[in-house]
């Protein structure tokens, strides 16, 4: 910590401390060691650590700031495609707010859920519509109460000792709250799907916590507190890299399952194009030959870019388009898609034409299996999914504005062609056959389930 | 992590040193197809479905890559400066804005000079004005203009354009425009004509008929090559990738004032510095430039239809921050719109935040800005409403453009194509007009803007801004300013009641660009018999243009026959000729402000734009100068000499700045001939006098009098009687040489 910190002299008990280089405060552990050098100023230094919070943040925010507006600006425009993408860059743009986070000694987890928050506002409002983001950010907020809880809980009545302190109002109510969540997290049945697998939830850290909160209680009250505060804030950004790990591998983790899926000589239809179905597709590739029928999806076409794919790789496609789909349907073993978005209900956010598909399916009783990353999950219930979660866009994808321009809304004040372009369809849950998640498959009633174990309640509606 | 924030949106040229793109913006259209809306604020701050035009502008330079953009202000710069502060455009990360200002600049070309003087632009930029919306990615256009410039330094000029449908009745609905009629090269995509047909610009004496129009083609446009494509299905997107060098020629040529007119014609005429110009035609983008009112109207609904997306009004960016929410049938809802239960909300409608509207109301069609009351039972339809606006009960507003903080009283009807501009009040149950334009402004008197050229000059006119603002200029003692201090004065109760109403507050404007102007570029849909109009002259057009067709072919395959239709040259001939009379007649009455040097100037552009010869001007000029002379009253011959011995002496030099050559001093004495034979009789008789005069004053030299004397040696008796005539001046000049010669060889 190259930083210089002085006491000055004028105002009794405020300490200064002035970094001179801004990017060093992003090290996540260095406030800490900043407080234990001045740590003898016992009483003094709740005072001047609120100052030095304040002037703190003024010294690392622009850094994190200016990511931050990058990144804002970046889904305004629209500049960030795909769900993982997106996902991925949410998490890490959260991982370094937070790790650029000043910690006051109580109260960490509130805070840092309020910073938090205020940025996942800000990047939810920037587009609305790609809910990913908003996914990102609760599966943060979940991980900050997650690990708060599991660091305080065993700590209230530390906490509560010193209710004598300046800042007692505050602490109580904050550790009734955290006896709160501690209670509802014990009242919570533990998941069922926790219980039956053996893979570790990547949410919770089982082991470090513990130990280290075993380890604190040995130490001086202060030393305590230091090392919840650092332990906090490290296990937070520890369980965000977990989570991008996730994400990193989520393809894969769907892929693996795609033996117990299709079978020899079967053949599986699609719309349009998706990586983790083209993982999936492949993977079923090494051992089993089928065919695949993929719907082009108009008007971005991706499908042609996907049977391109599965044809290098030696796999048997057949383009149709989407409006062929239920000529084909018939033929067809098992239809499976990949999806935008997955709604509380078990409902489905995907490419347009895709509700088509889905009745089709339906109709013939063809299986409809959708693909989708547990960051696709989403705890709020769709209302009017068409216009409220749909994505218009451009007429231009669909017809050329030079062919329309004599028979568009022009000064005649004739009548004159809507061109619409939704980019979304909602497939209601009904339609839905099986989610292949990256924690394994799913029935679209079970979602309600892992949005539980994922999300925090307090966070599906964030204000 | 943290790296991810500085790295630039697009990487142009990855090879090389890395050069940001730069754009330069002009924030200034230097017309006044706005007035009297942007007496007060200028163009591009004016809202465009409740955000900045100049927002979606900046917003698409700063989504396309471009990383610094230097913004020209000249009008209003305070506004434009202040709104970029507050819109954070400042302060935007990878997207430098700089302001740049001047007071003194009435032209986009004076804008380019004073640009290319400050020297911050270091190499290819982008050229726009601060009224285009756009989403095109502009990553492809630099790359393909980059590596034309490598192979070719002479290219200078990239320019978008995008494909329409061939239609002038199109043009006239969406843009207010006549056809562009261009001729490409197929294959380089090289700009060889460019003809915009009746000019944005405003120069209503250069009327063009939409069914008939010419192009003549040099000679070397159609040399080497085996192909030349003439279109009239595309649309100028006023997008420009220039480099450097347009600048300089911007600054070498100090008579270019308009981009199009002065500079592309200029570039294209000039074979001698071979600059070319190349086109990049877009396809599935959007991009079009709000030039006038009903470019306004058409550019709003295709925000509204979502053809600019991602800057649609739902989206937030620049100023724009209310969250529109987005319903069926593009119907745009702000956050806090109060909407009564019986109120009609009609499809491709937006309304603005903090809005109220009151029971049995319909609105179809419209933007209404933010904070606007709107009463009971009123119909809005096919209009622009700004900010806090009032519109009271049973009001009817039909394809208008109203202002900030007007006022529409109990029961009053806007006709079609009505513009109230800033806090104008309509009286109740008062109808306005068709096409009125009513302001708090008065309308500036017509003597400052008689002079074509300065119709530029006061679209810098700003309010407590501009130190010569007309107002101070026209002595009424009422208009006598209109500044801050004199308008509440103004409110005491000057304004008629016949133009705007009982209790109104406005000035009407009376209608200055004739009929014509009002229905082409208003809001207003196009009247029905217009566009019978339209469509009869296109059917007319296109039983010609099949002649046409077989004529260009047989053209194009003779690959530079002269072709030049007699009878419309002819007529352009005199166009051209009535022009330069005018501009010299200016000069020669005294108008005030007019000096030598503007009318040279002047003559020049004209030469550009009529596409004339050196010679052709000198021709005109001594035509202006004969009929001067003999404007002059004289009863004898004798005097008429006299007079016309005066109108030489005093405007000679003006000839003579036009006389590049014996050649032209030829040229010169068989217009004069020509004058004499016909248009003048009076000066036959002085033909060899006068022909002295010219020769003693040096503008017509002794080797152009041989010349011509040679020439008519062997012509026919009736044109030799000129020469017959001046046979003894001809004999002297001969004789004067032989003395030289002989006292050289002694």
């Amino acid at each position: 910590m190259q930083g210089k910190a002085t006491r000055s002299d004028d105002s009794p008990g405020a300490c200064h401390v002035y970094v001179s280089d801004p990017a060093i405060v992003t090290a996540a552990p260095s406030p800490v060691f900043i407080r234990c050098r001045f740590h003898s100023h016992a009483r003094g230094f709740l005072l001047s650590f609120r100052y030095l919070g304040a002037t703190g943040m003024v010294a690392a925010m622009p850094d994190c700031q200016a990511s931050v507006d990058d990144f804002v600006t970046k889904l305004r425009r629209r500049q960030v495609e795909g769900s993982q993408n997106t996902a991925k860059q949410t998490a890490e743009l959260l991982r370094l707010v937070i790790s650029n986070q000043r910690l006051p000694n109580v109260g960490q987890a509130a805070v840092l859920i309020d910073v938090v928050k205020t940025v996942g506002l800000r990047m939810i409002a920037a587009n609305p519509i790609e809910l990913a983001v908003g996914n990102i950010v609760r599966r943060v907020l979940h991980i900050i109460r997650e690990e708060d809880v599991s660091l305080t809980s065993p700590a209230v009545p530390g906490v509560s000792v010193e209710s004598d302190d300046d800042d007692s109002d505050t602490k109580s109510s904050y550790s009734a709250a955290a006896v709160a969540a501690a209670n509802r997290s014990a009242l919570r049945a533990p998941s069922l799907h926790n219980l039956l697998e053996s893979i570790p939830n990547p949410v919770k850290a089982p082991e470090a916590p513990a130990a280290s909160v075993a380890d604190s209680e040995s130490r001086s009250r202060s030393g305590d507190r230091n090392s919840v505060s650092w332990k906090l804030k490290h296990n937070v950004i520890e369980g965000i890299s977990e989570l991008l790990q996730d994400l990193e591998n989520y393809h894969s983790q769907v892929a693996e399952q795609a033996i117990e899926h299709i079978h020899q000589n079967e053949v599986i239809l699609t719309l349009g194009r998706s990586r983790s179905l083209l993982q999936f597709l492949l993977e079923a590739k090494k051992k089993r030959s089928f065919q695949v029928v993929i719907a082009e999806g108009a008007p971005k076409y991706q499908g042609h870019i996907l049977s391109k794919e599965l044809a290098e790789k030696g796999l048997q496609t057949t383009v149709i388009t989407d409006s062929a789909v239920f000529a084909m349907i018939s033929r067809v073993n098992m239809v499976i898609v990949g999806a935008h978005a997955v709604m509380a209900n078990g409902g489905v956010l995907a490419p347009v034409g895709m509700h088509m598909v889905a009745l089709a399916a339906r109709r013939h009783a063809v299986p409809f299996v959708v693909l989708a990353g547990v960051h696709k999950l989403c705890p709020q219930y769709p209302h009017n999914p068409y216009t409220l979660l749909n994505d218009m866009k451009s007429p231009a994808e669909i017809v050329d504005f030079g062919e329309l321009s004599d028979c568009l809304d022009v000064g005649t004040g004739g009548q004159s062609t809507y061109v619409v372009n939704p980019t979304f369809d909602y497939i209601p849950p009904e339609l839905v056959s099986l989610f292949i998640t990256d924690t394994g498959g799913h029935n679209p009633s079970y979602v309600y389930r892992l949005i539980a174990e994922y999300y925090s309640p307090e966070d599906y509606v964030l204000q | 992590m943290a790296k991810k924030g500085g790295k630039p949106v697009t990487e142009i040229a990855d090879d090389e040193v890395h050069v940001p793109l730069q754009a330069v913006l002009l924030a200034d259209s230097f017309t006044q197809k706005f007035r009297p809306i942007t007496l007060e604020r200028p163009k591009v701050l004016l809202p465009l479905v409740n955000v900045p035009l100049i927002d979606y502008t900046l917003e698409w330079l700063a989504t396309a890559g471009v990383e610094e953009c230097f913004v020209f202000c000249c009008a209003h710069a305070n506004q434009v400066r202040n709104h970029l502060t507050k819109a954070k455009w400042k302060s935007q990360p990878n997207f430098a804005v700089t302001v740049i200002e001047s007071h003194d600049c009435v032209s986009a070309g004076d804008a380019l000079r004073f640009i290319e003087q400050r020297g911050v632009v270091r190499g290819d930029f982008v050229l726009v004005s601060g009224d285009t919306v756009s989403n095109m990615s502009l990553k492809e256009v630099v790359k393909e203009h980059q590596e034309r410039r490598k192979k070719d330094k002479l290219a200078v000029m990239t320019m978008v354009v995008k494909r329409v449908k061939p239609s002038p009745l199109t043009n006239m609905t969406r843009l207010g425009n006549d056809e562009l009629l261009v001729a490409i090269d197929p294959q380089s995509k090289q700009l060889l004509h460019y003809d915009p047909g009746r000019e944005a610009g405003g120069r209503d004496n250069f009327q063009h008929q939409s069914s008939s129009r010419n192009i003549i083609l040099e000679h070397s446009a159609l040399n080497d090559r085996p192909s030349v494509q003439l279109c009239t299905n595309l649309l100028d997107c006023h997008i420009d990738i220039c480099s450097l060098d347009v600048l300089t020629l911007f600054t070498d040529n100090f008579d270019y004032q308009q981009i199009r007119r002065d500079f592309v014609r200029g570039l294209l005429s000039d074979e001698i510095m071979g600059n070319k110009i190349f086109t990049y035609e877009i396809g599935r983008e959007y991009a079009a430039r709000v030039e006038n009112l009903r470019a306004y109207d058409v550019v709003s609904q295709d925000v509204i239809h979502r053809w600019t997306y991602p800057m649609v009004p739902d989206i937030s960016f620049g100023g724009n921050t209310s969250g529109l929410r987005f319903e069926r049938c593009n119907v745009y809802k702000a956050a806090g719109v109060t909407l009564s239960r019986t109120s009609t909300v009609g499809e491709n409608s937006v309304l603005g935040q903090g809005t109220e509207v009151g029971e049995g109301t319909t609105i179809k069609r419209s933007v209404i800005g933010r904070g606007c009351r709107i009463g009971k039972n009123v119909s809005i339809e096919g209009c622009h409403i700004w900010d806090n606006v009032t519109i009271e009960d049973d009001a009817r507003l039909e394809y208008s453009v109203v202002c900030d903080g007007a006022v529409v009283r109990t029961g009053a009807v806007l006709k079609p194509g009505v513009v109230l501009s800033f806090k104008v009040v309509i009286g109740p149950k008062f109808t306005v007009p068709a096409y009125s334009k009513i302001s708090m402004m008065p309308q500036p008197t017509e003597e400052d803007s008689s002079d074509e050229e300065l119709e530029y000059a006061d679209a810098a006119s700003g309010r407590a801004e501009s130190p010569r603002s007309p107002f101070q200029e026209d002595g009424d003692s009422r208009d006598g300013s209109a500044t801050g201090e004199e308008e509440e004065a103004d409110e005491s109760g000057n304004w008629n009641p016949d133009e705007i109403g009982d209790t109104g507050a406005g000035y009407r404007w009376s209608r200055d660009g004739g009929h014509e102007e009002d229905w082409r570029h208003s809001v207003a849909p196009v009247p029905a018999e217009k566009i019978r109009e339209l469509i009869a002259a296109e059917e007319e057009g296109e039983i010609e243009e099949a002649d046409n067709d077989i004529g260009a072919a047989a053209r194009e395959s003779a690959a530079g026959t002269g072709v030049e239709d007699g009878e419309e040259s002819g007529e352009e001939e005199d166009d051209f000729e009535k022009e330069v009379e005018g501009t010299f007649l200016r000069l020669a009455e005294g108008v005030s402000g007019v000096q030598q040097e503007h009318v040279i100037i002047e003559v020049n552009s004209l030469k550009l734009a009529y596409n004339k010869t050196f010679s052709d001007c000198a021709g005109a000029m001594f035509k202006s100068l004969m009929n001067l002379a003999l404007g002059a009253p004289h009863t004898s011959s004798k005097e008429l000499l006299t007079s016309t011995k005066d109108v030489i002496t005093k405007w000679g030099v003006l000839l003579q700045k036009f006389l590049k050559g014996s050649d032209d001093e030829h040229e010169i004495l068989l217009t004069f001939e020509e004058v004499c034979l016909e248009s003048h009789k009076d000066f036959a008789p002085l033909f060899s006098q006068i022909l002295q005069v010219l020769y003693d004053k040096d503008i017509i030299s002794e080797d152009a009098i041989m010349a011509w004397a040679d020439e008519k040696q062997d012509a026919d008796d009736h044109d030799k009687v000129f020469l017959k005539q001046s046979e003894p001046f001809i004999q002297w000049l001969k004789e004067a040489e032989e003395d030289d010669d002989e006292e050289e060889d002694e």
